[in-house]
């Protein structure tokens, strides 16, 4: 048991977990309405935007690289896929579809300028954000659409059950929050090129000496992050029943924090699925339970903060004793053997 | 037979300089191959060309198994089983170890990874060299030994016939070199061609069946390495003859500068008591982890010893940082020295005033710009240190020229003390020598020398007295004169 608990103590996920676990304890104590299937409802669903993005964007740090410009990707996409939805008139599939390769075609973009010209990427996906975001306002002058194709108010829902008066099932934002997290899982566990991905954000020289095609995988792992983008900005669409070009650009620091509080090391080769799930849904749960209580809306960004800043130093402090205790141990073996 | 590798004519010019000039050199399978040679020799740029990395001016030919081969691409010398492992590993930190050695089964169909087939290739590699690690661990949780065994695993995964091994022993401790060049004896038996390149000669010669020594692009010879040692390479290496003589030099007269008594931390050492006279350099050496550089940093104030007394000119003092000991006139040049001894990126000129800037300043606490310059040239001219700008950034200068840029730095303060923690690591035979001409003329001109290092004829032809230690105790002491390279290593390795 005690063997079990030091194995667990030195990973970030069990961590994350017992602070989510606490959370959720604490919120179902305090607030009647936070442990009831309507609340999960709307914590899946209003919350399926930033999390489905954490999907993407846990790649792009693994291969030790930053985009933050997915946000005016799935702006561009948003209203591009939605405009050409309404005159040409095409089912969910095939909107989801050309969302994802419209965003792919945009992500793929920085993968050209950080590889190619060897530009740092958050420097490559400031200019993109500014350059994508700007064109849009440009050309659409902020305003929103206002017509979406049918379905969107139909909803999309499957196993579908009665609870009271309220109809629950899974609904399309919660059907692409879980597809992008397990197509991301499958991809950097299953997949040659999720473990290359892996070893080249854990070094990338020995990954080019080994003869990894770095251009390719950077363009996949961009690409990817634009066609999340993509699948993300329907989902979003969706729910709100409109598209207007201003409302998600501001929220890529949110996905960022929640993927590094999640474990994913700026640093390029550490995260996992597990961590940016439980990442995620801590941020999301805090923020949901914060309403629920009545704390006023503008303290809410202030207690985000300084979870993400606990939690990350927690971690990090963990990270240290454990290379310390490495550190003692070697210089045991060390001394071990010159005696 | 064909011989594994049979080079000829090779060159290789970069823009106008020639890095190579029709070097011939064969590999036999089975063979340990020695290739030596200072910093700008041609050694390396020979590996790139039989690794493929880049093609050789035409006219030379490659013959690998008796087979011409025309253009060697990186692709075709791995087909071959040429396999590098230079000097950084090339591993990935973030991955297993089962994952490091068995990379390669991350290329090509079927895309997907078979996790049981992958465990079981790097079980194999493991088993082949006899050696067992978990395969589960992270590398980067590794010690530098078994790192470099999970490198080697991974070349053999690659079927590797030929394996080049650039300075391999440049961060191991002697029992982690023993064990390394048992390996190689076994993975000779098994008919693998092993290419050390390397610039700490007496190790490598133990196992080494030939050596081929490069001078100037060009090839000095290859010989059997019976009838070399490394005294004969270094001079093959730098067409110069080095001989230090041991003559004795009465030093007891002088006054002693530094007094320490009875020095104990516990884990790093104890009951550590000397005296260094002035113009006096003690040689202090021992194995990694004997605690020679920890005591070296408690005589610098960073760490601070439970017991005993440091006196300075007679004066008991106390560190508590390394600022006291600085302004006590003390000085320490760095073993690591890359990231503890210099701001590689900033000039050299700013790395050698840095530790007296306060003495520079003038008005308003700002340093003029021509009192700064005339000392930076005075150093850089005192040291001869080889710059074309004193404004580019030390990164730009070899291993032998930036130790002069910390020795001046520190000799820009006037120390009384000089620690000087391995001060020719990592530099070639011709600038070491220019180092240790440095440290006597301090030494001659006053100040008091502590030469830590691991290399024996280092502090046994340079030093007026030697300390060994031994687990964290001095064990003996040695004066140069009285003793040899032999004696003194079974000192350090009783």
């Amino acid at each position: 048991m005690l063997e079990l608990f030091n194995r667990l103590r030195s990973k970030n996920e069990f961590w994350l977990a017992v602070v989510l676990l606490a959370l959720v304890v604490f919120f179902s104590l305090t607030a009647p309405s936070f442990f009831t299937i309507g609340n999960l409802n709307d914590l899946l669903t209003q919350n399926a935007f930033t999390g489905i993005l954490c999907a993407g964007l846990i790649v792009v740090l693994i291969a030790g690289g930053i985009d933050i410009s997915f946000t005016a990707t799935a702006s561009v996409v948003q209203y591009a896929a939605v405009t050409l939805a309404n005159m040409y008139g095409m089912n969910w599939i095939i909107l989801l579809l050309l969302a994802g390769a419209l965003g792919a075609l945009l992500g793929a973009i920085n993968a050209i300028f950080v590889v190619k010209f060897k530009m740092h990427s958050i420097i490559v996906s400031i200019a993109t954000l500014n350059i994508f975001y700007g064109l849009l306002i440009f050309i659409t002058s902020g305003d929103y659409i206002t017509t979406v194709p049918d379905y969107f108010y139909d909803g999309i829902n499957w196993f579908e059950f009665q609870v009271g008066r309220r109809t629950y099932g899974i609904n399309l934002q919660m059907a692409l929050l879980f597809g992008s997290f397990i197509l991301t899982a499958f991809i950097l566990k299953a997949t040659n090129v999720g473990r290359q991905i892996y070893a080249m954000g854990g070094n990338p020289d020995a990954a080019q000496r080994l003869g990894f095609s770095i251009f390719g995988l950077n363009l996949f792992v961009y690409a990817y992050m634009g066609f999340i983008a993509g699948i993300a900005s329907i989902a979003h669409a969706q729910l709100q029943l409109n598209v207007t070009p201003t409302v998600l650009v501001g929220r890529e620091l949110t996905v960022l924090a929640a993927v590094v509080l999640g474990g994913a090391s700026l640093m390029g080769g550490v995260g996992t699925v597990l961590g940016t799930i439980l990442g995620v849904s801590l941020l999301c749960v805090l923020q949901n339970g914060l309403v629920i209580l009545g704390l006023p809306a503008r303290w809410e960004g202030a207690v985000s903060g300084l979870v993400i800043l606990i939690a990350v130093s927690a971690s990090a402090l963990e990270a240290s004793r454990q290379a310390n205790m490495r550190r003692a141990a070697r210089k045991g073996q060390e001394t071990g053997v010159a005696a | 037979m064909a011989a594994f590798l049979d080079l000829s004519g090779i060159s290789k010019r970069f823009g106008g300089v020639t890095a190579l000039s029709n070097v011939d050199m064969t590999l036999e399978a089975g063979e340990v191959h020695c290739l030596v040679g200072e910093n700008g020799s041609g050694k390396s740029t020979l590996i790139k060309i039989i690794s493929g990395v880049q093609p050789p001016e035409a006219g030379g030919h490659i013959l690998i198994e008796g087979r011409e081969v025309t253009r060697l691409t990186p692709q075709e010398s791995t087909r071959a089983g040429i396999q590098v492992i230079y000097q950084d590993l090339s591993l990935f930190p973030n991955l297993t170890v089962a994952e490091n050695i068995a990379i390669n089964g991350h290329f090509g169909a079927p895309h997907m990874v078979r996790w049981s087939a992958l465990r079981r290739s790097a079980e194999q590699a493991l088993a082949k060299i006899g050696v067992t690690l978990d395969l589960n661990a992270v590398v980067g949780s590794l010690t530098i030994a078994n790192r470099q065994l999970v490198a080697i695993c991974r070349a053999l995964t690659a079927d590797a016939k030929l394996l080049i091994m650039d300075e391999p022993t440049a961060s191991l401790t002697r029992t982690e070199v023993n064990s390394l060049l048992n390996l190689v004896r076994a993975l000779k038996a098994k008919g693998i061609c092993i290419v050390f390149v390397s610039h700490r000669l007496d190790e490598v010669l133990e196992v080494a069946d030939r050596v081929t020594v490069l001078r100037d692009g060009k090839k000095v010879g290859t010989y059997p390495a019976s009838e070399v040692n490394d005294k004969k390479l270094a001079v093959l290496m730098t067409g110069k003859q080095f001989t230090y003589d041991l003559k004795e030099i009465d030093l007891s007269t002088r006054p002693v500068v530094l007094s320490v008594k009875d020095l104990t931390r516990q884990g790093e050492y104890e009951n550590i008591a000397f005296d260094l006279r002035e113009g006096e350099i003690l040689g202090l050496t021992g194995l990694l982890g004997s605690g020679r550089t920890e005591l070296a940093m408690s005589l610098f104030g960073m760490t601070r010893p439970e017991r005993g007394e440091i006196q300075l000119l007679g004066k008991a003092i106390t560190l508590r940082s390394n600022q006291d000991a600085i302004n006590a006139g003390i000085a320490y040049v760095s073993e690591d020295r890359l990231t503890m001894g210099l701001v590689l990126g900033q000039p050299i000129s700013n790395n050698t005033v840095v530790t007296v800037l306060q003495q520079l300043a003038g008005r308003f606490n700002l340093v003029p710009d021509a009192t700064r310059q005339s000392t930076v040239d005075r150093w850089v001219k005192d040291l001869s240190i080889k710059v074309s700008n004193t404004e580019n950034a030390v990164r730009t200068l070899s291993g032998g020229n930036q130790q002069r840029v910390v020795l001046a730095k520190w000799l820009a303060r006037k120390p009384r003390v000089l620690i000087l923690d391995s001060p020719t690591v990592g530099v070639d035979i011709l600038a070491k020598d220019g180092i240790y001409e440095i440290v006597k003329r301090l030494a001659a001109e006053g100040v008091a020398i502590l030469m830590i290092s691991d290399e024996i004829p280092e502090v046994l032809y340079h030093s007026h007295r030697i300390l060994v230690m031994r687990e964290g105790r001095i064990t003996s002491g040695h004066r140069p004169h009285e003793t040899d390279e032999h004696r003194l290593m079974a000192a350090v390795n009783a």
